[in-house]
């Protein structure tokens, strides 16, 4: 069993509206998978399936071979499932560390009652800060009062400090500058040599195809396309996208960026 | 090409933003609260020749304990991004039914007093439960519960004042341990057990982080559901204990006890800096804001002016409080 997280046969409707229809979806350890789809095409929901936000109403999901069908969001981060979302989903007005150890926190007992562990939080956050080579103002600042960029730095530092296994990227360039783009980018690629599984939902077809190893297609609920990122180009994935046909324009005119 | 200036730190930050800034981060209060308090003392002191002594200065943290009780609670649950407008019913609703038990059914203080903060945590447990399991808004589920308890400890009651409460019970409310009165010791234990626990837990960590962002804190895999539960449950059994303090310094359940007490509870927390929307909040700055409205109260007393108008001046002071607020967001986000 070499697989990592396997999806199988998974659908889920919002009442009358079919949104996904027995979707496949697996990743190894060290794969980057591409997710790409219209708007509306399930990705999002797909992805809050796998972190327990939502349940599917059939299939199966496992981690390392463990059935995770049923566990809460909390025990799927706790086993190694984190996700970055688009909105970053940050507590604004707290600060660095309060974020990235929010439900998680450290603590130490003092006189038999559990305490925050605020040094030990404050260190490790700005370790991992660190090691991501963010330059934030303060640590101890609310992020609020922080860039789009370096409130990204304090969603991704959140996301790896509990040492993941698959982590799932929602849009992580879309506001990004193009340095920064740069930058997650080359994140990407080291998870991957790592050992860790990634998932990247983005529109930026170009970053898709130049940091994964395959591509997963969705079109309309359904798991359209699996495609090898070393075998396909850019025509065959617009074209996948949007559901078939000749798009060498579109394609043409994605390339150009 | 123009020569770009050397890349310039900002102004080094001045005096009152550093203190400013190192007051929240370490104590969790806001300065303008404290100077508030300051000038407020100050005007007294120079108005009326009896605000300067110790036995005042006692009177006014006595007066201060049963309001400032409440206003923990209500900074737990504003913080939280919630409200409870039940807090001054439920504290009468408690005192009544502490009163009844002691005297009606002649149980012994520790069972009246165990009773009395019971009634305030079932009245917040039943607000809890409608709110997170019946979906129905907490500002209309607690403004329910503001006529039922109130209606309730009126039923209890029979409309009439229970007198005559057991000696032990009233020394909560009158004794004076080394000159301090029993009101003013609980509620100042109280304010430090629940600063600790809004600001050193996990759960009042979790409290922020809910009324801050309630989806990264569902996320974050914390169930808002059953901390909002509790969170409601603590605030009726904060107004319990207030209408404990209530009833044993008067020595009687009266059923009127607490009207229009939510209302200065939830100004002493905003004044202190809880945010309205939640996700920031402190019991240290909620004892401030508290003692704001007591020092208020009491010098409005001693410049004997009608009790009519220092509802009208609590009043101005939370729209003020709110409006100065808003008008600091306001400016911030222009920058």
């Amino acid at each position: 069993m070499s697989n990592l997280l396997e999806i199988k046969g998974v659908s889920k409707s919002f009442g009358p509206v079919d949104v996904l229809d027995r979707v496949d979806l697996i990743v190894a350890p060290g794969e980057v998978v591409g997710l790409v789809g219209d708007n509306g095409a399930g990705k999002s929901t797909l992805m809050k399936i796998v972190t327990g936000m939502y349940s599917a109403d059939a299939g199966g999901i496992t981690l390392n071979g463990e059935d995770i069908f049923h566990h809460t969001p909390g025990e799927r981060r706790r086993m190694g499932i984190e996700m970055i979302y688009q909105d970053l989903a940050l507590a604004r007005q707290q600060d660095v560390a309060a974020n990235i150890f929010l439900g998680r926190e450290p603590t130490r007992s003092v006189l038999g009652m559990r305490f925050v562990d605020r040094a030990t939080m404050r260190r490790d956050a700005q370790a991992m800060i660190d090691r991501l080579g963010a330059r934030l103002p303060a640590i101890n600042r609310p992020v609020g009062s922080f860039s789009g960029g370096q409130q990204q730095s304090v969603a991704i530092a959140r996301a790896l400090t509990f040492n993941p296994k698959v982590v799932i990227m929602d849009e992580p360039t879309a506001a990004l500058a193009v340095r920064e783009v740069q930058g997650v980018l080359d994140l990407i690629r080291q998870l991957k040599s790592e050992g860790i599984g990634v998932i990247l939902i983005s529109h930026r077809l170009n970053d898709v195809l130049s940091v994964t190893d395959r591509i997963v297609v969705l079109h309309h609920g359904r798991a359209s396309a699996n495609l090898t990122t070393a075998k396909t180009s850019m025509a065959e994935v617009v074209s996948a996208i949007v559901g078939g046909g000749d798009m060498a324009e579109a394609a043409a005119h994605e390339a150009r960026g | 090409m123009t020569s770009t200036a050397p890349t310039k730190q900002g102004p080094a930050p001045n005096l009152w933003t550093r203190t400013h800034g190192a007051l929240i981060e370490r104590l969790h209060i806001r300065l303008e609260s404290l100077i508030v308090l300051f000038v407020l003392a100050t005007t007294m002191a120079i108005l009326s020749p009896y605000f300067l002594s110790v036995s005042n200065f006692m009177n006014i943290l006595l007066a201060t304990s049963t309001i400032g009780v409440l206003a923990i609670a209500a900074t737990f649950v504003l913080s939280s991004g919630g409200l409870d407008l039940s807090l001054g019913s439920v504290m009468g609703l408690s005192g009544v039914v502490g009163a009844a038990v002691a005297v009606k059914l002649g149980a012994p203080t520790p069972v009246a007093v165990v009773a009395t903060i019971a009634a305030g945590a079932a009245a917040g447990l039943v607000n809890g439960l409608i709110i997170t399991r019946a979906f129905v808004p907490a500002f209309i589920v607690t403004l329910g519960m503001l006529g039922i308890a109130r209606g309730m400890a009126l039923v209890i009651s029979d409309g009439r004042v229970i007198y005559g409460l057991p000696k032990a019970m009233v020394y909560l409310g009158q004794g004076r341990p080394m000159g301090i009165p029993m009101p003013v010791i609980i509620f100042l234990v109280t304010a430090v057990v629940m600063h600790i626990l809004l600001a050193y837990t996990r759960y009042g960590r979790h409290t922020l982080a809910i009324g801050d962002n309630e989806n990264a804190a569902r996320t974050a895999g914390i169930n808002i559901e059953r901390h909002r539960l509790t969170l409601y449950t603590l605030s009726g059994a904060l107004s319990g204990l207030a209408g404990l303090l209530f009833a044993t310094r008067i020595n009687s359940g009266d059923p009127t006890a607490g009207m229009t007490y939510e209302l200065t509870a939830i100004t002493a927390a905003i004044i202190g800096g809880t945010n309205l929307f939640g996700g920031r909040g402190s019991i240290l700055g909620t004892m401030i804001g508290a003692l704001i409205m007591g020092v208020l109260q009491n010098g409005l007393n001693l410049l004997a002016v009608q009790s009519y108008y220092q509802q009208m001046a609590i009043g101005i002071v939370l729209v003020l409080a709110v409006f100065i607020d808003q008008w600091q967001v306001r400016k911030e986000s222009r920058v």
